[in-house]
């Protein structure tokens, strides 16, 4: 029997190690964020409108507005597209159809955040040129998400759009109501909860990106006043920096880094609350 | 023209544009970069002048096998618990609750976490070691959720058969449960894999961006997608850096493919 319990104890410390790593994480995060912002002050710091380090102002508001629009426009262009393919393939497609394009949309989550900022450099940028000064801006980067952000939004909806029970169409089908038209209005509503935990977690997806969003939105650190203008997000803000800042200026990228972590907690609080109340 | 027949349209519409963007970005990076492969980006050392790709897929290797190492037994470990030892109470709960909360944590985040827990308080600076554990704890949640689902699919009357039989637990959990539920659990790993192959915002500032192949734990270790970025963010070297995008993208090809051949042998559970 006592290999029993050791095991048993293997296996609950394994378990237990994800809560000792958002532990962990929080702690670092915070422990060395706090101070900074204490020392910054947190008006100037998350109200400053100026980013210069060298002259040692530190204010992220505009990296902090930069993260909200960027991730709202990619939210406004990804979900209508994402939400309409789920209803399609959970309702209307065929077999054949679903053989190829559910794989096909798992592809699209497998792919590199770089390949994607890549593409969006070399098409995106070029194509958006044409409309704009040099083609990086608040509105490429908003493209290229919305793209990232399809497959969350498509299988979430999906899944949630499948768990219905049949009944309620063949229902709405049986008062006389075209399917398309009992699809969007008895169907959607139904899975509402569903739905919009997939745009949840596509904000917490979006706002979070990284790589593809510096490659394409032009990182200039001040409050654009247009979405052909370029700006640049909180993630940006860290990885552009971080590789040669020292003392107080790396100590804001991390609290930057905090700042951007508070709002994931936000964004996963209000998912596990949507769920909630969905059970 | 009636109302159904639009939304009809709007839906068809949308999702040949999502197929569109696929194969658009699949078509673009390929055509693009398979002319651009050459012999000399495949040298054994990196140069200024070859550019070489071939350190960087062995650091991949390497960070893939050393961030697997630590994650496979511990999100496997943690997933056999929640399934055969506690489904319910306040610390499953905790623990679901954090591990969702992992899956959260933009890259990003991890790379901060990972620079500073890893690379500077635990003092082993940019490397390979510091980027795998960053690594391990990013992909925990991924390969807890699948091992959980593999080992959930498999019939309860097996395990009630072997207790029966008189064996114990964890000869029931490794003769009975782990091989009926290990297709699903593989696929799971793959997965895991390709979410590592692709990474590079929590790799750049805990494994370093130092082209030479890894000679060691504590060596830097810059990975394909990090050598990637590298690349286009100078913008010196942008034939070789489509050269890369093709080879990332024939290597996620494979892997999703893979994932989804074994996910498959599991009865369809990934579906």
């Amino acid at each position: 029997m006592k290999k029993e319990r050791l095991f048993k104890v293997i296996f609950a410390t394994s378990a237990l190690f994800s809560v000792v790593a958002v532990g962990v994480i929080s702690i670092f995060l915070f422990a060395s964020a706090i101070p900074t912002i204490a020392e910054i002050g947190p008006l100037k710091f998350l109200l400053g409108t100026t980013w210069k380090p060298g002259s040692n102002l530190y204010g992220i508001l505009p990296m902090i507005l930069g993260s909200i629009v960027v991730t709202l426009i990619s939210i406004i262009i990804g979900v209508p597209l994402g939400i309409a393919t789920a209803l399609y393939l959970t309702f209307f497609a065929s077999n054949k159809v679903k053989k190829v394009m559910n794989p096909s949309v798992e592809l699209l989550a497998g792919i590199p955040s770089v390949v994607y900022g890549f593409f969006g450099l070399m098409v995106l940028v070029p194509i958006m040129r044409t409309v704009t000064g040099n083609g990086k801006s608040i509105l490429t980067a908003s493209i290229l998400l919305s793209v990232m952000i399809l497959p969350t939004i498509v299988t979430v909806s999906q899944s949630s759009l499948n768990a219905l029970d049949p009944a309620l169409l063949e229902g709405a089908l049986a008062l006389g109501d075209s399917k398309e038209r009992a699809v969007l209005r008895v169907m959607m509503p139904a899975a509402s909860s569903g739905i919009m935990s997939s745009v949840v977690l596509g904000i917490g997806r979006s706002i979070g990106e990284t790589m593809a969003v510096v490659m394409v939105a032009g990182n200039q650190p001040r409050i654009p006043s247009s979405l052909l203008e370029g700006a640049r997000t909180m993630t940006a803000n860290i990885v552009l920096e971080m590789g040669y800042a020292a003392d107080l200026h790396r100590e804001a990228l991390l609290a930057t880094g905090a700042v951007l972590f508070v709002f994931i907690l936000l964004i996963n609080l209000s998912f596990s609350l949507i769920r909630r109340k969905k059970k | 023209m009636n109302s159904s027949k639009v939304i009809s349209i709007i839906l068809k519409v949308s999702a040949f544009i999502v197929m569109l963007i696929l194969v658009a970005i699949i078509g673009y990076v390929m055509i693009l970069g398979i002319p651009q492969l050459k012999l000399s980006l495949f040298q054994w050392k990196y140069t200024s002048d070859n550019v070489s790709m071939l350190p960087s897929i062995i650091n991949t290797i390497l960070m893939v096998v050393f961030s697997l190492l630590i994650a496979v037994p511990l999100g496997l470990g943690a997933a056999i618990f929640l399934t055969q030892y506690k489904r319910e109470g306040k610390i499953v709960k905790l623990i679901r609750m954090t591990s969702e909360t992992l899956s959260g944590i933009p890259s990003i985040v991890y790379g901060l976490f990972g620079n500073i827990f890893f690379a500077t308080f635990c003092g082993f600076g940019y490397s390979l070691l510091s980027g795998a554990l960053t690594m391990s704890i990013m992909v925990l949640p991924l390969i807890l959720r699948t091992s959980e689902e593999a080992l959930l699919a498999v019939p309860d009357a097996l395990a009630e058969g072997s207790l029966a039989l008189g064996a114990g637990k964890i000869r029931t959990i490794s003769a009975v449960l782990l091989p009926s539920a290990m297709p699903g659990i593989v696929s799971g790993v793959i997965l895991g894999m390709g979410r590592i192959l692709g990474e590079s915002a929590a790799l750049i500032y805990t494994a370093g961006t130092a082209a030479t192949m890894a000679s060691g734990l504590l060596s830097q270790a810059r990975t394909l997608s990090v050598h990637m970025y590298a690349l286009t963010s100078e913008g010196l070297h942008m034939e070789e850096a489509r050269a890369v995008a093709a080879v990332l993208m024939v290597l996620v090809l494979i892997v999703n493919f893979i994932s989804r051949k074994i996910g498959k042998k599991a009865g369809g559970k990934n579906e």
